[in-house]
């Protein structure tokens, strides 16, 4: 096993990783929720109608290559979240193995969640208290010292702009931004090498997503960090991300560099004037996967578009 | 050494953060005070009635002994009651505030994350049952002359170790059932005090009941805890040997039961979803 970078080593304290290794290797995982049957049935026919079973993840298989920022990007309930479970060890999934750095997420859980950390699109925190007491109890649990800890906890929080102040008040009266900055310097705070970021600049002002994007970068630079970020803000995926995955219905329907995407996207449209990420996101998840008969037939990519939608909602009526 | 150190500076962090929450809560703590010890003094004025009750008219009965029956049934009601739901607790809040899949992904060991959470629980049990004991003594001008203290000490700390498992076994509750696992769990607590004799003795109870009583550490804590403040018995005594070995046999079963249950619900909990809030 060669290990190239004993930086690490001391980071994670008796965790032995091998950076050859891709950081983080999901092969063909597929997760499926099942809907349980109310104990009182109202109507027969309502529950003959409903479906049963819910695809979150299907057959999904990626890797993220150490130090790589990797984007997904997917609509709501398009299985991003259920994924970053999987790779948080919160969900074992039905199919398929997931490992970071040679690790598997489910046999080797505790040396998975001393390489990781996850910030979630809701601040999740014990909103009575202060987002010190919050982050120490989180530092202890990964074993942090806590004057080693509390000085730490400042210096991120203060660096993502929450005032000195307001530090020890409780976080119950935070904005919603703020408790999700919080939820960062949270995650940050544990200098995790795969860092998993599930929408976590939903909600915060234009300015504070910057910070959060340059901390993002510096956690790479400086930690050697390898980031998994879904969200849906596209400029932010262009901007931060090495590649994206967009994922629909449980799916990886495209795979590769902003700018691999956006030429496929272009040919297939027959485009010369710059395709935007937003009409790369439309292209992938559309109703129907616009191809070169459909565009024959509608006569434009655009009108294809506009029909299989407005054949989808038709449906949904 | 190094893990050790690990396991202990995380079990730390659920005392630090539960006393943090207790002191933001503190309102509810003088609540909680103030209820139990009137719902005590109330109970325990029963005791001081007797003589007047419709049957015992007429009767000569020496209320003290009857008075701190009563008053121990009140401490231990209030004991179980703060440390059962300290227990539980530690899965309800974290369920309600959205943190608990944060814990779960924390690299420590459930057995630490599980012990972290109920020392805390035993230490504010026993505070407050020793506050709400001082209240009561003053009330009722009791005299504890003939009382064991360290018999009485002993025994209550001897069945924390078995009420920890059973507070861990019923913490299952609330991480697969977000809300009624909760209230599952305060109906868990108030059957195990029914069963165990909590202001009678169990021979009391219909014939059906009296073998979980037996199962109950609640019933040996309360035996043990009268014979110690009533009857002055040490604890080498064969009256509290009696109570002793049942609690260290509960304790020795209760703890690890309760483990392996919680974490093949934790597994079922990854493997259904169960751990998410929303999103």
């Amino acid at each position: 096993m060669a290990i190239h970078n004993l930086e690490e080593m001391q980071l994670t304290e008796n965790v032995v990783i091998d950076t050859t290794k891709d950081a983080v290797v999901i092969d063909g995982v597929t997760k499926i929720f099942k809907k349980h049957r109310p104990l009182l049935r109202w109507s027969r026919k309502e529950q003959k109608d409903e479906k049963r079973e819910v695809r979150a993840v299907d057959n999904v298989t990626m890797t993220v290559k150490r130090r790589e920022i990797m984007g997904i990007l997917g609509a709501n309930g398009s299985g991003k979240s259920t994924l970053v479970r999987i790779l948080s060890t919160l969900l074992i999934p039905d199919t398929g193995h997931v490992t970071i750095f040679g690790y598997d997420v489910e046999k080797d859980e505790r040396m998975v969640q001393r390489l990781i950390n996850r910030v979630s699109v809701e601040a999740s925190f014990f909103k009575k208290l202060s987002p010190m007491e919050n982050l120490i109890y989180a530092a202890r649990l990964y074993n942090m010292p806590g004057a080693e800890a509390r000085a730490k906890i400042k210096s991120i929080l203060v660096r993502l702009g929450i005032p000195r102040d307001r530090i020890g008040q409780p976080l119950e009266n935070m904005s919603r931004g703020m408790q999700q900055k919080v939820a960062i310097a949270r995650a940050f705070l544990t200098a995790p090498i795969v860092l998993l970021l599930d929408e976590p600049t939903t909600g915060l002002d234009p300015r504070s997503k910057l910070d959060v994007q340059t901390f993002v970068r510096e956690l790479r630079t400086v930690h050697d960090a390898t980031i998994l970020i879904t969200t849906h803000d596209m400029d932010e995926a262009e901007a931060l991300c090495d590649r994206v995955a967009i994922i629909d219905k449980g799916r990886i329907v495209a795979m590769g560099t902003v700018d691999e995407l956006k030429r496929a996207v272009a040919e297939r449209m027959e485009r010369t004037t710059p395709i935007t990420m937003n009409e790369v996101f439309m292209h992938y998840t559309a109703a129907h996967l616009i191809t070169d008969a459909d565009i024959e037939r509608y006569g434009s990519w655009e009108k294809a578009f506009e029909a299989f939608e407005a054949r989808k909602e038709d449906e949904k009526e | 050494m190094s893990s050790l150190l690990h396991q202990g500076r995380a079990s730390y962090a659920f005392f630090e953060r539960n006393w943090n929450l207790t002191k933001r809560y503190w309102g509810w703590e003088v609540v909680w005070l103030v209820y139990n010890v009137v719902n005590a003094i109330s109970v325990t004025l029963i005791g001081a009635a007797a003589p007047e009750l419709p049957g015992t008219k007429g009767l000569k009965i020496d209320t003290a002994p009857l008075i701190l029956f009563l008053l121990i049934g009140t401490a231990v009601w209030s004991y179980l009651s703060v440390t059962f739901e300290g227990v539980t607790d530690m899965i309800t809040i974290e369920r309600w505030e959205g943190t608990i899949e944060h814990t779960f992904m924390a690299p420590i060991s459930r057995f630490t994350h599980l012990i972290g959470s109920c020392w805390y629980a035993v230490a504010h049990g026993m505070l407050f049952t020793f506050l709400q004991l001082f209240v009561m003594a003053a009330f009722f001008h009791l005299d504890l002359s003939n009382a064991n203290y360290l018999t009485a000490v002993f025994i209550l700390l001897l069945g924390s170790v078995s009420f920890i498992g059973f507070g861990i076994a019923a913490s299952v509750l609330p991480l697969l059932f977000t809300e009624r696992g909760s209230q599952m769990s305060y109906i868990v607590r108030a059957v195990l005090l029914l069963i165990s004799g909590v202001y009678y003795p169990i021979s009391v109870l219909p014939g059906w009941m009296q073998p979980l009583a037996r199962v109950s550490p609640a019933t040996y804590v309360l035996q043990g805890l009268r014979a110690g403040l009533l009857d002055n018995k040490a604890i080498w005594s064969p009256e509290i040997w009696s109570n002793t070995w049942p609690l260290i046999v509960t304790g020795l079963v209760s703890v690890p039961l309760g483990v392996y249950i919680f974490r093949i619900a934790e597994r079922y909990a990854k493997r259904t979803g169960k751990l998410k809030r929303n999103g």
